[in-house]
């Protein structure tokens, strides 16, 4: 059985059509990139799946349960974590509370931040920048190390998917590759299940994986990252002239 | 000079309580909660006898202190949560504008509920009489009142920052009021949430209708709306949803109040309230975003 799966999921902003009749499925420790051109649809997708965006049609399932239309707060329960668009640290926690609030559903009141600090330790093994920066505020980090905070907060919530919109935003392209190879090796580790969002497929065909390329919130292609990377189909996707 | 100080630093608690209450509401929710002076007015009618007669009966106001203050503050927070519940849930996803209309009438909703049963006399009541005797302090002599007040609200705000700071739920509440969805997306309960910011809300309400009608001793069912208006007016000042802010704001208010009280010249005091919300406009142009911006109303590029 599937990890995610979402069919025929519609999204629409008023009366703009965002995603139209999306439909993919994903399975366990799989990694997934979903690229394609701005406005292709590619964030709401994901917010859809996180449960911000409210879908207008269609259905989405997380590891046996139906998430359609669900609070986020209960689909990140069911091991679904988020790294949004542009990040959204909180600007005026300190790092370390950052990673701390995610540790909040699976704690009790008493006691939560000790019994988190296991998890803390991990995290800080991961990202020792992290560790020497705990108790900074947050919103001064820079935005590789920012990158790096919501990688970590992400997976303080101990999920089993974990989606990720644009994670080289803004960052420079050899911090960049640091990013992808902690998450490659966090994969490997944990044995995640990733779910990439990125705007150029080049960052896939390096990584490798499986890629759906998104076009006017519909999929156009679905395929081996690297086998789909050198073929035609691409460029036509990305430049193309949509024949309706 | 001290005596200045004192009714400064007491006028301003009272703001500066009034202040948190709203902030602490906007902080999660965008929601200007202008039933909050309503809220108070109702804690100080909970201590009463529901009767329309000009004479108050004394119900829970009898009590002794130590059960006195529990109650006041349940009854606010009670009202508080209520008005959530019932209210304010409907209009999570509403714009702002929309949720601060539905606040107004639900202040009216209250305050003539309260008309309803105790009709529209203020009422004498004397509230823990033995706070009015006067006590010296550094020469200058002041009511034991103001002198709790001021004790009180200090004890308050530290008990506040450290439940923000220390406890998990304060954590919670201190993102979402950064970036609700966020926090959502990372598991923290919205209802939850919301609900604490409410109880917090109510319970500050709760405080200030103690301190409040032990100062008056009155009852009337527009005492919260003067309060409420200095105390909108210092979250706005204080950069709406900043906490900090609101209270700081709150205590520059209580001292400006006091101040032009004194430096005023005899004819103009009966306009002092002008000059204070003249401070007030002169503050707002040069810092439009507040004296501290909070962080989740900055415009995100």
């Amino acid at each position: 059985m599937s990890l995610l799966a979402l069919s025929d999921i519609t999204i629409r902003y008023s009366r703009l059509t965002a995603v139209r009749d999306v439909s993919f499925s994903m399975d366990e420790g799989e990694i997934l990139f979903i690229t394609g051109p701005n406005g292709a649809g590619k964030s709401s997708l994901l917010r859809a799946i996180a449960g911000v965006t409210p879908v207008a049609g269609g259905r989405i399932d997380l590891a046996g349960h139906e998430i359609t239309s669900q609070a986020p707060e209960n689909i990140a329960r069911l091991g679904f974590s988020m790294v949004p668009e542009g990040r959204e640290v909180f600007g005026s926690l300190t790092t370390e509370e950052n990673l701390l609030i995610g540790t909040g559903m699976h704690a009790g009141d008493r006691g939560w931040r000790a019994r988190a600090t296991t998890q803390l330790e991990a995290i800080y093994a991961t990202f020792p920048i992290l560790k020497d920066r705990r108790h900074g505020q947050a919103g001064l980090l820079s935005g590789g190390q920012q990158q790096m905070l919501v990688i970590g907060r992400a997976l303080m919530t101990n999920p089993k998917l974990i989606a990720i919109d644009e994670p080289s935003l803004g960052l420079a392209p050899n911090i960049t590759d640091q990013v992808y190879e902690r998450l490659i090796a966090l994969r490997a580790q944990r044995g995640l299940t990733l779910l990439i969002v990125e705007q150029s497929s080049a960052r896939a065909m390096m990584v490798g994986g499986r890629m759906i390329l998104m076009r006017g919130g519909q999929i156009v292609l679905d395929g081996d990252a690297r086998t789909l990377g050198n073929g035609e189909a691409i460029q036509a996707a990305y430049f193309g002239y949509e024949d309706h | 000079m001290l005596q200045i100080l004192f009714d400064a630093l007491s006028l301003g608690s009272l703001y500066a309580l009034g202040a948190l209450g709203i902030a602490l509401i906007f902080g999660v929710m965008r929601l200007v909660n202008f039933a909050h002076g309503d809220v108070i007015a109702f804690c100080v009618f909970a201590l009463l006898w529901p009767s329309t007669d000009a004479m108050a009966i004394v119900f829970a106001g009898q009590l002794p202190w130590y059960l006195l203050v529990p109650f006041v503050l349940l009854c606010g927070a009670g009202l508080s949560v209520l008005c959530e519940i019932v209210v304010f849930r409907r209009f999570r996803n509403a714009n702002p504008a929309t949720m601060m209309i539905a606040s107004f009438a639900l202040g009216f909703v209250i305050r003539y509920f309260l008309l309803m049963l105790y009709s529209s006399r203020p009422k004498s009541i004397s509230l823990l009489p033995t706070l009015s005797q006067p006590v010296e302090i550094f020469g200058a002599r002041l009511p034991l009142l103001q002198l709790i007040t001021i004790v009180v609200t200090m004890a308050i705000l530290i008990g506040l920052t450290l439940f923000l700071r220390q406890t998990r739920f304060g954590l919670e509440m201190r993102a979402a009021a950064e970036n609700f969805s966020m926090a959502r997306m990372l598991g923290v309960r919205a209802n939850r949430v919301i609900m604490g910011a409410f109880a917090l809300s109510g319970a500050l309400a709760g405080a200030i209708a103690l301190i409040f009608g032990s100062q008056t001793g009155t009852a009337d069912i527009q005492m919260g709306a003067s309060i409420m208006l200095m105390a909108f007016i210092a979250t706005v000042i204080g950069g709406l949803g900043s906490l900090g802010g609101a209270v700081l704001a709150g205590f520059l208010l209580g001292a400006a109040s006091v101040v032009m009280q004194v430096v005023l010249p005899v004819d103009a005091r009966p306009f002092r309230d002008a000059f204070v919300y003249g401070a007030v406009i002169l503050v707002l142009l040069f810092r439009p975003q507040g004296l501290i911006a909070a962080r989740g109303t900055k415009e995100r590029v």
